[in-house]
């Protein structure tokens, strides 16, 4: 039983796909490159516009506080589940407070602080990683079905 | 450069909304559409946003703010033929778009235009004259 549980819970990586987002126009083809994969693994419309519309806060969060990073853009199995894993990575000065960057309506730019809260509720799994001074990691899954 | 174009119909300013937007491309659409209703004196914008498969909050912030925009120069905004899909994950992502207008389609979102436009003409006198497809508040 515990070795089942185990295997249901391990997430592989079927497929990895880094993608560097320097510049504001970069941001189509990475939401394109996005939807590809998504499409492929037959992701239902509904789900593949949160998950797109995620990365793209995301990715604006990245150029805008990060200065540019790079994605990792995964197609990732759970069982029987198959998913989508975007790993956001930056080199920037990464956040002080994470719960309070995770707050509806806080925000340092002009934004109207939906970003990361908003993300979050579009995507079934979320985390969050960030040193002052080093960067942020940002890693988001949406399941097919979830 | 990119640019989304703005027709111009009568009273009316109509942008159709054909590629996928970038931060840049929409707040130029912002810039254009404000200085083109107080160029031409339009009363109503009509915007059509069903090839947009896509809004996240930025893009969401700049279509309120057209809104806002347009009827400090006395025009109304209504946008159009939103997918299903963009729908909800809007409101998901907490961003409900108030302040605008929105119509199924673009015969529907002319119709609420011109009987926005008809209600202020006739000022006080039709107050009951309303369109079933209107959100505000």
């Amino acid at each position: 039983m515990k070795r089942i549980l185990k295997m249901i819970a391990t997430i592989i990586s079927l497929n990895k796909d880094p993608m560097p987002v320097a510049r504001e126009q970069d941001v189509v083809p990475f939401r394109n490159r996005v939807k590809e994969y998504a499409v492929k693994i037959k992701m239902g419309l509904v789900n593949q516009t949160k998950l797109i519309t995620a990365a793209s806060e995301l990715v604006r969060n990245m150029l805008r506080y990060g200065g540019g990073g790079e994605v990792l853009i995964e197609v990732v199995s759970r069982g029987r589940d198959s998913g989508i894993r975007l790993t956001f990575k930056d080199d920037g000065p990464g956040i002080p407070d994470i719960s309070l960057a995770l707050k509806d309506g806080y925000s340092t730019g002009k934004s109207l602080g939906l970003g990361l809260p908003g993300t979050k509720r579009l995507v079934n799994e979320f985390d969050i990683k960030s040193e002052v001074g080093k960067g942020t990691k940002v890693t988001i899954i949406k399941w097919a079905n979830g | 450069m990119d640019r989304i174009p703005i027709l111009r119909m009568g009273p009316f300013l109509l942008v159709t909304i054909q590629v996928d937007l970038y931060d840049r491309l929409a707040l130029d659409l912002e810039a254009d559409l404000v200085k083109m209703v107080s160029k031409t004196g339009a009363q109503g914008i009509l915007i059509d946003i069903s090839a947009v498969s896509i809004v996240d909050s930025f893009m969401g912030r700049i279509i309120g703010n057209i809104g806002v925009m347009a009827k400090l120069l006395d025009a109304e905004t209504v946008v159009v033929g939103m997918q299903p899909a963009v729908a909800i994950t809007l409101v998901e992502l907490g961003l409900p778009l108030k302040g605008v207008f929105t119509a199924l389609n673009v015969e529907r979102g002319m119709d609420l235009l011109k009987s926005k436009i008809q209600l202020f003409e006739q000022d006080e006198t039709d107050p009951e004259n309303d369109s079933d497809d209107h959100i505000t508040e």
